[in-house]
């Protein structure tokens, strides 16, 4: 098996809101171009993780945290967190548009990256829509506004608006919480395709879209990881009692 | 009918007739005084100067010097109750020195306007020698509107959803691109909703500009903004109490094209918000 590059690690970091400890010792390799399931009940520090990784957790003043992550070895604290976010971005549980038109949606991040010229604009806002599965549903009417959309059309929405800022990165919080099995199926579609040129992590309570979609799976359980292994292993020969008491249903 | 459908009757009447009492005084106000005005209401009325001890003629200097101290009130008071206002919900952290400018604002609020009309005398007339003038009239109401202002946009941003933010900066946008492009466009209507609000109110208060701009009678222009002008309410507070003799249909005249005038104002805002709720897609 070839050797596979580390895109972002994680150094024995622990997270804090105020004094309460919400993640312990995490040291994780996420590598390039793969899918990474993080599962474990609720409250057990998974979206915290995720949002550690592009410095969204410090929008809330209480959080603080020691440790360390790189991204392409670089200390994320030598990042400006507008390039880090641009480099990692995020999908959210319930999928959150703008009460603009579904181009605005996606032009927004290539504008405040400072892409100028209409022509550069809409072929971009048309490719990220063509790579998140949306264009021929909405091609018709890109004017209209994006909050009139289906809840599985604004998520590949928010998928499409992450993708137009050109990331290396994107992070799913959760992204099919809200949304019918078909959407949900068309979100895996679009991860399935992504792979190539992205590395993707999924936060899911749904062990069962994890054992789907991803292909290393890390067990998280009171802030602590428990397991990381191939999802195949995980999923049939968990090493950890935890891990087989929680995939196989009996608590969490 | 049972009981508890009669106290429904009784708690709807009660709830109808608080309502008829903010009403009734609205329109007693108006009514009174457009039938006690309207005759005077003429065009000379609003394009002439005062005469004749102000018992003849029009008051087309009040009408401009209120007009101008509302304009150099707006100057001033709308960038920095917004400007603050930004800060004070997208950037401060909450701290003591935070938490004191808060309860601040919300104790300017409550002070009596002929406290600010000193306090403007004392600073801007006074200590900064702009003497009696439209300067220190406008800085005057300027800081009477502050705390209105201030809220209003204060509430306008905190209504605007987290998520717009989080989408936001979750793409990688700076702060002030957030602020301008996620947070601000959505504020607007509350913002002008406030400060029209505020410059209405300044628009009619007498107190503070009594010491600090208003002339008692100079039926001219002012040419710079060093100088007094005449004001609609201390006009008519002039003519009401200090001249003999004074004509009733002159001060319900006056009062009228007052209140015209904060309901342009209004009316102004209420358009501005019909248009930039349109663009409102949520």
């Amino acid at each position: 098996m070839v050797k596979q590059e580390t895109i972002i690690k994680t150094v024995g970091l622990d997270c804090y809101y105020g004094s309460l400890c919400v993640l312990k010792d995490v040291s994780l390799e996420i590598y390039k171009n793969e899918i990474l399931g993080i599962i474990g009940p609720a409250n057990s520090g998974k979206t915290t993780f995720l949002r550690a990784l592009n410095k969204l957790n410090y929008l809330n003043s209480l959080y603080s945290q020691k440790g360390d992550i790189f991204f392409s070895n670089e200390s994320i604290k030598n990042i400006g967190e507008n390039i880090l976010r641009r480099k990692i971005g995020i999908i959210f549980a319930l999928p959150q548009v703008l009460p603009v038109s579904i181009f605005n949606n996606v032009a927004y991040g290539p504008k405040v990256h400072g892409v100028t010229g209409k022509n550069t604009i809409s072929q971009i806002v048309e490719s990220a829509l063509k790579k998140a599965y949306l264009w021929d549903e909405v091609k018709d009417r890109l004017n209209e506004s994006a909050v009139h959309l289906s809840g599985g059309q604004q998520q590949r929405l928010c998928i499409a608006r992450t993708l137009a800022v050109e990331p290396d990165v994107i992070l799913y919080d959760e992204p099919c919480s809200g949304l019918d099995p078909i959407s949900t199926a068309k979100v895996e579609d679009a991860m399935q395709q992504l792979k190539q040129s992205y590395t993707q992590i999924l936060v899911t309570n749904n062990t069962k879209q994890a054992a789907r979609v991803t292909e290393r799976c890390v067990f998280l359980l009171m802030g602590e990881v428990i397991e990381v292994g191939k999802t195949t292993t995980l999923f049939t020969e968990p090493q950890d009692k935890r891990t087989d008491d929680y995939i196989t249903g009996r608590f969490g | 009918m049972n009981a508890a459908r009669i106290r429904q009757k009784i708690a709807f009447f009660v709830l109808a007739v608080a309502t008829l009492l903010i009403v009734i005084p609205i329109l007693l106000t108006i009514f009174y005084i457009v039938k006690n005005g309207i005759s005077a209401v003429t065009w000379a009325f609003i394009t002439q100067s005062p005469r004749n001890g102000m018992k003849e003629g029009g008051i087309f200097p009040a009408i401009v010097g209120t007009i101008v101290l509302v304009i150099g009130t707006m100057l001033f008071s709308l960038p920095v109750g917004v400007l603050s206002a930004i800060y004070l919900v997208e950037y401060a952290k909450d701290n003591f020195f935070t938490r004191l400018i808060k309860l601040s604002v919300v104790n300017l609020s409550g002070i009596p306007s002929i406290v600010y009309g000193l306090f403007g005398f004392t600073l801007f007339v006074l200590l900064m020698g702009f003497g009696t003038s439209i300067l220190a009239g406008s800085l005057t109401l300027a800081i009477m509107s502050l705390p209105v202002i201030i809220t209003a946009t204060k509430e306008a941003l905190e209504s605007v959803p987290f998520s717009f933010r989080e989408i936001s900066f979750s793409l990688g946008a700076t702060r002030w691109q957030t602020i301008r492009y996620c947070v601000l466009p959505y504020a607007i209507p509350g913002i002008l909703t406030g400060t029209v609000l505020s410059l209405s109110r300044a628009a009619g208060e007498t107190a503070p500009i009594l010491f600090t701009v208003a002339a008692f009678y100079l039926p001219r222009l002012p040419r710079s903004v060093f100088d007094q002008v005449m004001a609609l309410p201390y006009h008519l507070y002039v003519i009401s109490t200090q001249v003999p003799n004074m004509p009733m249909e002159l001060s319900f005249a006056t009062g009228f094209v007052l209140i015209a005038l904060v309901f342009i104002m209004n009316l102004v805002s209420i358009i501005l918000r019909a248009h930039y709720r349109k663009k409102k897609l949520w």
